[in-house]
């Protein structure tokens, strides 16, 4: 029983290094051909593409981290602040794709805005010919990241927020006369931020590399370079291969070189933090208007992103829709009616898939962190690194080279794509339990032995039902993770396995809105769920006990 | 053993040699049909459209009660993702089993499966429907983009480029490349095509070519690297002319047909196109376009091409994919197809061939209020030869694809 717990963190971190470095390699290996670097340099869309990865991930990132700590911040206590914890659940179980293309309705000059504005106000009979979408600085897409990224930060905040005795030292702060914004970035951000580091390089890296929210929110000529090269794999004539491959090489140091400039941004702050410290800057002033602009931006965001999805749902009611109607002109359930067959197929594979993955994680993460526990393991950096590459390393640079693999040791569609998905499930269920299991307090254990418990029985009895919530956060973050999977699900099952999300991203590329809106309502479905059975279960349980049920 | 089966082996020992090739060639059939019976296929085939994806799981329908085989539609977002499927299980080495068993290909993917030896075949003349397919009046199905399809893929529906109009807010639309220019100068903004290298957009611009180049006969020959920049310059002009008048400035284009025919629904252009006459009055019939929307091809002619079912080499059911290649080629599945509440393809048989009672399944159905009956669609214009399509697409994105 002790020596396979001791190895549980190797073999956790084999498994999700392995295939990352193999596909890696496998991926990347055409780059070194002759004519792939040139291939990539002739491409006259080049200098722009590289700029938008970097300016569209880095300022989403940004603005989705600055809301977050806003909105912790200035709104914290409030009613606002309950409504939009509320609200998370569902809003990070909305698939990226499902968000993007709600976002896209709503904003278009013949989307939903537009519609109820016209004519009456807008004068307009036809959709005016404005470049609100695709735009080719990538605002679209900087919003449309921030909105869909904000949740989940703002989640992996909360869930770290206890363990840094938030509620006394603001209070603290105050009775010494700082300004709840100011004690909040004082005394809370330091160490809050350490527990958010990696969710943020998370949102960072995927920002740069998003292909699906690129797609239909991004520029388009040139577009990112993520949807360029995933534009260059999938090529007809099987010959951009290498140029693929040297592209991909590009932006996996891209997404390192926008790393280190991000570590440097968090030492300036570090710096300016503590300049303003040493100042004794209370700024009281300053809490009115941060609460006027989190309460702003952040129903903006949330409210577009719900108006979006509200706007699909209601095509996958909707009969004829012509602009600038408001409303369609007919609604009918015909739509799910004809998919209804397929609809519940591609339910049942995403369920089995979401559920064996955020199970088998979750086991996994728990023995990591027991063991690091009993052991008195300390996760080394190259550790840490390795738990990272998955989120890290763009998707598209190595999950081509996996399903080479796995068809080279002839795996069947089933367990190679159940392993694709506890690549990526992994750390998010690492990344979203650790905070809370390495907080916990440590006397608890000690007691429990000195009572006469096995440290097993002290996982059993104490820790475990303690940490029920963050438990159930992380599998419902590890569940969500696994149905929003678009190209390891694709690749590495060969097609052979429907999603819900496969099964939404290839319709999005008919634009059918009425399907997709079908699709998408379902896919934001199971996770949210998912996510409301982790806030309800501890508040079930624990009704009779103060502070474990919130 | 059963009756069938005894028979078969009696005949492959000692009869078959002897017998007729006709005679041979139902034994044959018979013993592919059998070998199919229970077998499952991975179709392959773009999702895009649900009124297609509905279709196919009533062919699916069809297939599991007659013939006992399970069809799936693998719903690609594009039709290349499966082609670099096969050809990476080629590089791993294998050879059975392969992910995909049938696919729906035409154009470059063919060419490249073809090139890289990816396809099993010949089959498609040994179907017995392949009899009833309109070879003399459709080169199109034995000519892929120039390409002999020798047998390697089996037509299974018509496509010509229509184009599509709202006659609530255009009353006469332009019927010819020049006209088109003039109204696209005189309505910026209302003007599209789907990006290159998708290929209706790629097909556009080789309509484009058509209409401005001296000699379109060079389009039916691969592409001479030396003289292409100077043969495309009406290309590149006409595109320059127009670029600052397409819809955003011909800084965004839609994706693909979908995309495109969605900008016609929500009134962001005022004129669109397909590659299936039948598109609009689909669309009208389930509810998503206006009833107004009409369509017209331009003079001399519109592009026309098929579409094909080709089986990969590796797949796990090449029988069973065979039988379902054929059962697109029955009257039944293809007045269907044709059925303008259905799909609006056009078919590849020889309504002439059929026996009268098949005849009238065609005759029976009403083309739409949007669809041109076949002797208004005008000719349909050969394929370019494939090399075309890729240095179009190329040219495209180089010159325009930066959107400077």
């Amino acid at each position: 029983m002790i020596q396979p717990l001791r190895a549980a963190p190797a073999v956790t971190l084999v498994l999700m290094a392995l295939p990352v470095a193999a596909g890696l390699a496998a991926t990347l290996v055409p780059a070194a051909a002759p004519g792939a670097l040139a291939g990539l340099l002739a491409w006259p869309g080049l200098p722009r593409a590289v700029t938008l990865s970097l300016t569209t991930g880095l300022a989403s990132t940004a603005l989705a981290l600055a809301l977050t700590l806003l909105i912790l911040a200035a709104l914290r206590g409030t009613p606002a602040f309950r409504l939009l914890v509320r609200l998370l659940s569902p809003l990070l179980s909305v698939p990226h794709a499902a968000a993007a293309l709600g976002l896209a309705f709503l904003i278009a000059p013949s989307g939903w805005i537009a519609r109820a504005l016209s004519p009456w106000a807008t004068g307009w009979s036809q959709p005016p010919d404005l470049m609100i979408l695709n735009d080719p600085a990538g605002i679209a897409l900087i919003l449309g990241l921030t909105a869909k990224e904000l949740p989940f930060l703002l989640l992996m905040a909360l869930s770290a927020l206890p363990q840094t005795d938030a509620a006394n030292r603001i209070t603290l702060a105050q009775t010494l006369g700082y300004g709840r914004t100011a004690a909040f970035a004082l005394t809370v951000l330091p160490a809050l931020y350490r527990q958010l580091r990696l969710p943020v390089y998370a949102v960072l890296a995927y920002g740069m590399t998003s292909v699906e929210m690129g797609l239909i929110l991004g520029p388009d000529l040139p577009p990112p370079l993520a949807v360029q090269v995933a534009d260059w794999m999938t090529e007809a004539s099987l010959t951009r291969q290498g140029t693929a491959a040297a592209g991909a090489a590009l932006q996996l140091l891209l997404v390192l070189a926008a790393l280190a400039l991000w570590r440097g941004l968090e030492a300036a702050t570090r710096a300016a933090l503590v300049r303003a410290a040493t100042a004794g800057l209370r700024l009281p002033a300053l809490d009115a208007p941060a609460r006027a602009l989190a309460l702003t931006l952040a129903a903006l965001l949330a409210g577009a992103l719900l108006a979006g999805l509200a706007g699909l749902a209601l095509w996958s009611f909707a009969g004829l829709w012509s602009f600038p109607d408001a409303l369609p002109e007919t609604l009918s359930l015909s739509t799910w009616t004809r998919a209804a067959a397929s609809l519940a197929q591609a339910t049942g594979q995403t369920l089995f898939l979401a559920l064996s993955s955020a199970a088998l994680a979750l086991a996994l993460t728990i023995a990591c962190l027991e063991a690091e526990h009993r052991f008195r393991l300390r996760p080394a950096a190259p550790a840490l690194w390795l738990l990272w590459l998955p989120l890290i390393v763009p998707q598209i640079t190595f999950l081509p080279g996996l399903h080479r693999l796995a068809l080279t040791l002839g795996l069947p569609p089933f367990p190679a794509t159940f392993a694709a998905h506890l690549v990526f499930v992994l750390p998010y269920a690492f990344l979203s339990l650790a905070p809370a299991w390495r907080a916990f307090d440590p006397r608890f254990i000690p007691l429990a032995a000195s009572l006469g418990a096995t440290p097993t029985r002290a996982l059993w009895a104490l820790r475990l039902p303690i940490l029920l919530r963050p438990l159930l956060t992380a599998f419902a973050v590890a569940f969500a993770v696994s149905v929003g999977q678009y190209l390891a699900t694709l690749l590495l099952s060969g097609g052979r396995i429907a999603t819900l999300t496969t099964e939404a991203v290839a319709l999005s590329s008919g634009g059918n809105r009425r399907l997709i809106g079908a699709y998408a309502l379902l896919q934001m479905a199971l996770p949210a769920l998912a996510f409301a059975l982790a806030l309800a279960l501890p508040a079930l349980l624990f009704r009779n006990r103060k502070g474990m049920a919130a | 053993m059963n009756r069938r089966a005894f028979t078969r082996l009696t005949l492959a020992t000692a009869v078959l040699p002897a017998l007729p090739r006709a005679a041979r060639a139902v034994e044959e059939w018979d013993g592919i049909v059998d070998l199919a019976r229970g077998q499952e296929v991975w179709w392959h085939a773009w999702g895009g459209d649900p009124k297609i994806n509905d279709f196919i799981a009533w062919v699916g329908g069809l297939a599991a009660e007659r013939f006992g085989i399970t069809l799936t539609q693998v719903k690609i977002a594009s039709t290349a993702d499966s082609v670099a499927a096969v050809l990476a299980e080629r590089d791993a080495g294998k050879t059975t089993g392969g992910a995909v068993d049938l696919i729906w290909i035409n154009g470059e993917n063919f060419a490249a499966m073809k090139r890289e030896g990816l396809l099993y075949g010949p089959f498609a003349e040994r179907l017995p429907n392949w009899r009833l397919v309109d070879v003399a009046g459709k080169p199109a199905v034995v000519t892929d983009f120039t390409l002999p399809t020798e047998g390697y893929e089996s037509p299974w529906a018509m496509a010509q480029l229509v184009f599509e109009y709202d006659s609530a807010r255009l009353p006469e639309p332009p019927r010819s490349i020049a006209a088109l220019q003039d109204w696209i100068l005189a309505n910026p903004g209302r003007f599209t095509f789907p990006k290159p290298p998708d290929y209706l957009g790629v097909t556009f611009l080789k309509q484009v070519l058509y209409a401005t180049l001296p000699d379109p006969a060079i389009l039916q020959s691969p592409v001479d690297p030396a003289t292409f920049a100077a043969t495309i310059q009406p290309l590149r002009d006409f595109l320059a002319s127009v670029e600052p008048a397409l819809w955003r400035e011909g800084r965004a284009y839609p994706d693909n047909e979908s995309a495109l025919g969605q900008l016609l629904a929500d009134g962001e252009i005022d004129i669109a196109f397909a590659f299936n006459p039948g598109r609009a009055s689909a669309e009208i019939a389930a509810g998503t376009l206006p009833d107004s929307i009409r369509t017209f091809t331009l003079q001399g002619g519109t592009i026309g091409n098929a579409s094909f079912l080709a089986i990969p080499f590796n797949s796990s059911a090449k029988e069973a994919a065979q039988v379902i290649a054929n059962l697109l080629l029955s009257p039944e599945v293809q007045a269907r197809a044709q059925d303008a509440a259905t799909l609006g393809f056009q078919t590849v048989l020889n309504l002439k061939a059929l026996r009268p009672e098949d005849r009238a399944r065609f005759d029976a159905l009403s083309l739409g209020p949007a669809t041109l009956p076949p002797d208004q669609l005008g000719p349909a214009l050969l394929e370019p030869h494939a090399s075309w399509a890729t240095a179009l697409a190329e040219d495209w994105t180089t010159r325009s694809g930066t959107g400077d």
